[in-house]
């Protein structure tokens, strides 16, 4: 079923310190459902931005996104934070797992904040999703007592836990070991084909882009090659 | 909103740095502590030292004073009336200090609802006789009862009964410094001469101390009809009208009608004693700004703590907003980390407080002015309890709101992409 969930139309920005720079350049695609894109490009070519603007937590931007057929542009900042809440899951370079609780908190935090199920509904859920990743056996550590690689698979079970409609990756891979990105990416794959999951990776990963569905290829802000 | 998931962030935040968490509650603790104790310490004192003159001294004192009629015969003549007249060496009139119909004045004031009672009262210089000396003093000729009931006449006592004084014909109450110049004890019968040379003897039924040496070494009190016996006066002679009234505030106000009213002098207890109102509010006004400045120092401390506790947790509210949480939830978070600290420190700080205040109320306290106080005086006015617990909520909340908008604010992508 070829239903876009996600569409930019000329995104354009620019960043102004230290001087005024145009960093994406009227950038339109957009994502269908259950698509596996990977986006790749030199540093600097705006990649990670563009990301950002995709996952509303950078809104100086000019055009407009649309999210589920939703425009994002003149939405307040607490109605965004819903739409990440329920709409998109992150998975970064870096974990940012929180201490203070445990792996299976960690991965109901977002779930409780929705307040779409009850607090055991989102505990069992958890527990779900981390059985899918093959950590559940990790569910009550710390997540300073787990490995890294472990580590990132909390991350993505945390950005599955309200069945998102995209899951968007700023280098979930950038850290991890041979073996551990391996991993990473076969868990992308699963949840692409199996669970029909819309996915889109930013990665300088080429061997790792390659195997994607799709490849967007930015230079300088702009969509080179789709 | 979900506040049991902010409430439960918010807790574990707390105790992630719970030392530090600590240390703010024990300033908040702290500092509530000493505003409790300094505050009902200070007006416990304040209460004793005011009520030595608040309880003790009339709030209104009416008399005949000797002095010059305001208006000269001149004045008021037709004829000088346009005149200006000029008076040398005028002198006051013969005048008796007796309160003319004094019976219908106390029954009038008695109908007055502002007032809680009133209390007659005959001064007069007397002579005691010692030997083949004679000393100068005075006696107060006092409505027993009444004096009892508006002034506490039993706790300035330091032997003796005031009752006595009434049944016991013919009997005095001396000053301490008085009976000890003296060697007068109970039970023994000295004699007084009166300004007119008349010679009483009386029966020492007390003694009493007020802790004003001109007062203890001059002055005792004896019933009015044993003073009117003494003075031989009628039944009705006496000088003074003492009034209590409800509302003390009313003093200045009543003390000038009432001198309209019955064309004698009235003198308020605001104008006889204004210093002691000076000295209790420059007190209440010290305790207070001490206990506040405790108060804000430890509102710094916490806001210390707080900003501390944003900086290392930026990760932590980077990816809570990343994940959905907007501002405001931020906000809500750290706002109640801050009141929380502000809770629990303020309630250990009442706890505390009391606690002082209780040990501070069984420390020995003994002065010469005040011979029915053994301990250190404390007021245990709940009000005070009221404005440290609103003080410590309203401080610590300050105290949270800038690092909480601080961190409401932060933009999850400059940190993400930072690392």
């Amino acid at each position: 079923m070829d239903l876009k969930i996600l569409e930019a139309k000329s995104v354009t920005k620019y960043f102004h310190d230290p001087i005024t720079y145009q960093v994406l350049k009227e950038i339109s695609f957009s994502v269908n459902r259950g698509d596996f894109i990977s986006v790749i490009g030199k540093s600097g070519c705006g990649k990670s931005t563009l990301l950002y603007i995709l996952s509303t937590m950078d809104t100086d931007y000019e055009g407009d996104i649309l999210i589920d057929g939703e425009s994002m542009v003149n939405k307040k900042e607490a109605e965004l934070a819903m739409v990440r809440n329920e709409k998109i899951g992150f998975v970064f370079q870096f974990h940012y797992l929180l201490n203070e609780f445990s792996v299976l908190k960690n991965v109901m935090l977002p779930g409780l904040k929705s307040g779409k199920y009850s607090e055991a509904e989102v505990e069992h859920r958890a527990f779900e999703k981390l059985k899918i990743l093959g950590i559940e056996s990790e569910a009550l550590k710390k997540p300073n007592q787990v490995s890294g690689g472990q580590k990132q698979r909390v991350a993505i079970a945390r950005a599955l836990i309200n069945d998102p409609l995209i899951i968007m990756g700023d280098e979930p891979t950038g850290n991890l070991d041979k073996k551990n990105s391996e991993i990473v990416f076969n868990i992308f794959q699963e949840l692409a084909e199996v669970y029909n999951q819309s996915l889109l990776i930013v990665t300088h990963d080429n061997e790792f882009a390659a195997r994607t569905h799709r490849i967007i290829e930015m230079e300088d802000g702009r969509i080179i090659k789709k | 909103m979900n506040y049991k998931l902010i409430a439960d962030i918010s807790r574990s935040l707390l105790f992630a740095r719970w030392k530090q968490t600590l240390v703010a509650a024990i300033g908040v603790t702290f500092s509530i502590t000493m505003f409790i104790s300094l505050l009902s310490f200070m007006s416990g004192l304040n209460d004793l030292l005011d009520g030595l003159i608040i309880n003790r001294t009339p709030h209104i004192r009416m008399y005949n004073e000797i002095k010059p009629s305001a208006q000269q015969p001149v004045s008021l003549s037709e004829e000088y009336r346009d005149h200006y007249n000029f008076i040398s060496k005028v002198k006051p009139k013969k005048e008796r200090l007796e309160i003319y119909n004094n019976a219908a004045i106390m029954n009038y004031l008695q109908k007055d609802d502002r007032i809680l009672g009133i209390a007659p009262k005959i001064t007069t210089q007397v002579f005691y006789n010692v030997g083949a000396i004679d000393l100068a003093g005075a006696i107060n000729g006092i409505d027993v009862e009444a004096e009892n009931k508006l002034f506490l006449f039993q706790s300035y006592l330091t032997e003796g009964n005031y009752v006595d004084l009434k049944n016991t014909p013919n009997s005095i109450i001396l000053g301490k410094g008085l009976s000890e110049k003296m060697l007068a004890d109970i039970g023994d019968v000295i004699q007084v001469t009166t300004s007119r040379g008349e010679r009483m003897p009386l029966k020492v039924v007390g003694f009493f101390q007020s802790g004003l040496q001109d007062i203890d070494n001059t002055q005792s009190y004896a019933s009015i009809t044993t003073t009117q016996k003494l003075l031989a006066e009628s039944g009705s002679y006496i000088t003074d009208i003492q009034v209590k009234l409800k509302d003390i505030n009313l003093a200045p106000e009543l003390a000038l009608e009432y001198q309209n009213l019955f064309d004698l002098e009235a003198i308020d207890i605001q104008t006889a004693n204004s210093q002691f109102e000076t000295g209790s509010s420059v007190r209440t006004i010290i305790s207070y700004s001490v206990g506040i400045t405790l108060l804000i120092v430890a509102g710094f401390g916490i806001y210390n703590i707080l900003n501390m506790m944003i900086y290392e947790k930026m990760d932590s509210i980077a990816i809570l907003k990343a994940t959905g949480f907007s501002g405001k939830d931020v906000n809500r978070i750290f706002i109640t980390i801050a009141l929380s600290i502000g809770i629990f420190g303020g309630i250990l700080g009442l706890i505390f407080g009391f606690g002082l205040s209780a040990l501070i109320d069984q420390v020995p306290f003994n002065t010469q002015a005040l011979p029915t106080i053994k301990t250190y005086p404390v007021n245990y006015n709940p009000i005070f309890y009221v404005i440290g617990a609103v003080f410590s909520i309203v401080t610590t909340y300050l105290a949270g709101y800038f690092p909480s908008r601080k961190a409401s604010k932060i933009d999850p992508v400059i940190i993400i992409r930072g690392k």
